[in-house]
């Protein structure tokens, strides 16, 4: 899977009612940034590794949560999990992120349906975890 | 330890928080290696396989010479003996005896054969098991190892672009914005467009003659008061 063509692809795309702004970031491990307009504050980021295809969201830190129920939180998350199509939350570091994992065989259509999929997810997470947020 | 038990133990230990990375630079290398000697052993027990089936093949079909054989001899036997001729009926009794030797070698030997084969078998499904479970590891291994070097790739550049990190609630909130003002525009669009075709509406009926103009009513008041002075 080539990052730079699945750049060129969401660029030119007007898919479910969505447009895409792309930036790529070089590295080690080769990102794709995907901006969905409308959600401009929570940009998908694209990697792969072999065998797969990591889309990853990054929600909030640890530090914005309020100590006193971050168990609920955790549970909530937990509990969250299944009824969120194509995404489960998840832990990097200090970040708590919401991500979609899929083959690295997938069609291009299938990694821009799950980038969308994530970018609403993500939207409704942070409206449904607010109250667990400083 | 698998690879998920180190991992977990790593995590436990504060790596995350640190984001230090979690694997050893050396199991990729180790893992890599295990797999390729599994397929490697693979390669060499299916190439045993297939000569000890095609020895064990051989065997049977020279056991079924040898019964052949054996049975065609039996029946010399019977008729030696039909003919009342003893010795020579002895002497192909000496060749089946000859010949039932040989049976029972040939039967050792194919049923070693079979024995063989079941093992190879084995031995390959275990490979090939193993080498499943080393490229499910890998993959976890390689799955940390490349989200931990993006997640410093977007920080890094989060960095030098001088972006903020803006928090998630302010987040949430910029979006409800945006989407609220969106869909204020698209309504009043709606009104306008519905208020543009009311207005448009009126005209055709006035051209028509069939609503009341305006002008022609406020003359009707004016010759009402005109009369009325």
């Amino acid at each position: 899977m080539n990052l730079q063509d699945l750049s060129l692809h969401f660029s030119n795309l007007n898919m479910e009612g969505y447009q895409f702004d792309c930036q790529f970031i070089p590295g080690e491990v080769e990102v794709l940034q995907v901006v969905i307009e409308g959600f401009e504050e929570i940009p998908v980021y694209i990697s792969a590794t072999d065998t797969q295809i990591l889309c990853i969201s990054y929600l909030w830190s640890e530090d914005e949560v309020v100590t006193e129920t971050k168990a609920e939180m955790l549970e909530a998350m937990l509990d969250m999990n299944i009824p969120m199509p194509l995404s489960a939350f998840s832990r990097i570091q200090d970040r708590y992120v919401i991500f979609g994992a899929l083959s690295i065989n997938s069609r291009v259509d299938d990694i821009v349906h799950e980038v969308t999929t994530l970018g609403e997810n993500s939207v409704e997470a942070l409206s449904i975890m607010t109250d667990f947020l400083k | 330890m698998s690879v998920l038990s180190k991992i977990f133990t790593a995590i436990r230990g504060g790596a995350r928080e640190t984001g230090e990375s979690i694997v050893d630079a050396n199991a990729v290398r180790i893992f890599e290696q295990e797999i390729h000697d599994s397929k490697n052993h693979i390669k060499k027990a299916k190439d045993s396989l297939t000569s000890v089936m095609a020895e064990k093949m051989q065997a049977a079909r020279k056991l079924d010479a040898t019964q052949n054989d054996i049975s065609e001899n039996e029946q010399y036997v019977s008729k030696a003996l039909e003919k009342g001729d003893e010795a020579l009926a002895l002497a192909v009794a000496e060749k089946i005896s000859t010949l039932e030797t040989n049976l029972l070698e040939q039967q050792t030997i194919h049923d070693s054969c079979a024995n063989h084969i079941e093992k190879l078998k084995a031995q390959v499904q275990a490979a090939e098991r193993q080498i499943s479970d080393n490229e499910r590891q890998l993959n976890m291994i390689k799955t940390t190892e490349n989200v931990h070097k993006a997640t410093s790739a977007i920080s890094d550049n989060f960095a030098s672009s001088g972006s903020k990190i803006v928090n998630a609630k302010e987040s949430l909130e910029r979006i409800k914005k945006r989407q609220q003002m969106r869909e204020d525009k698209l309504k009043a669009a709606q009104e306008l467009n519905s208020d543009n075709f009311e207005n448009s509406l009126q005209d055709k009926l006035k051209e028509a003659g069939i609503v009341n103009d305006g002008s022609s009513s406020a003359n009707a008041v004016l010759e009402r008061l005109k009369a009325k002075q």
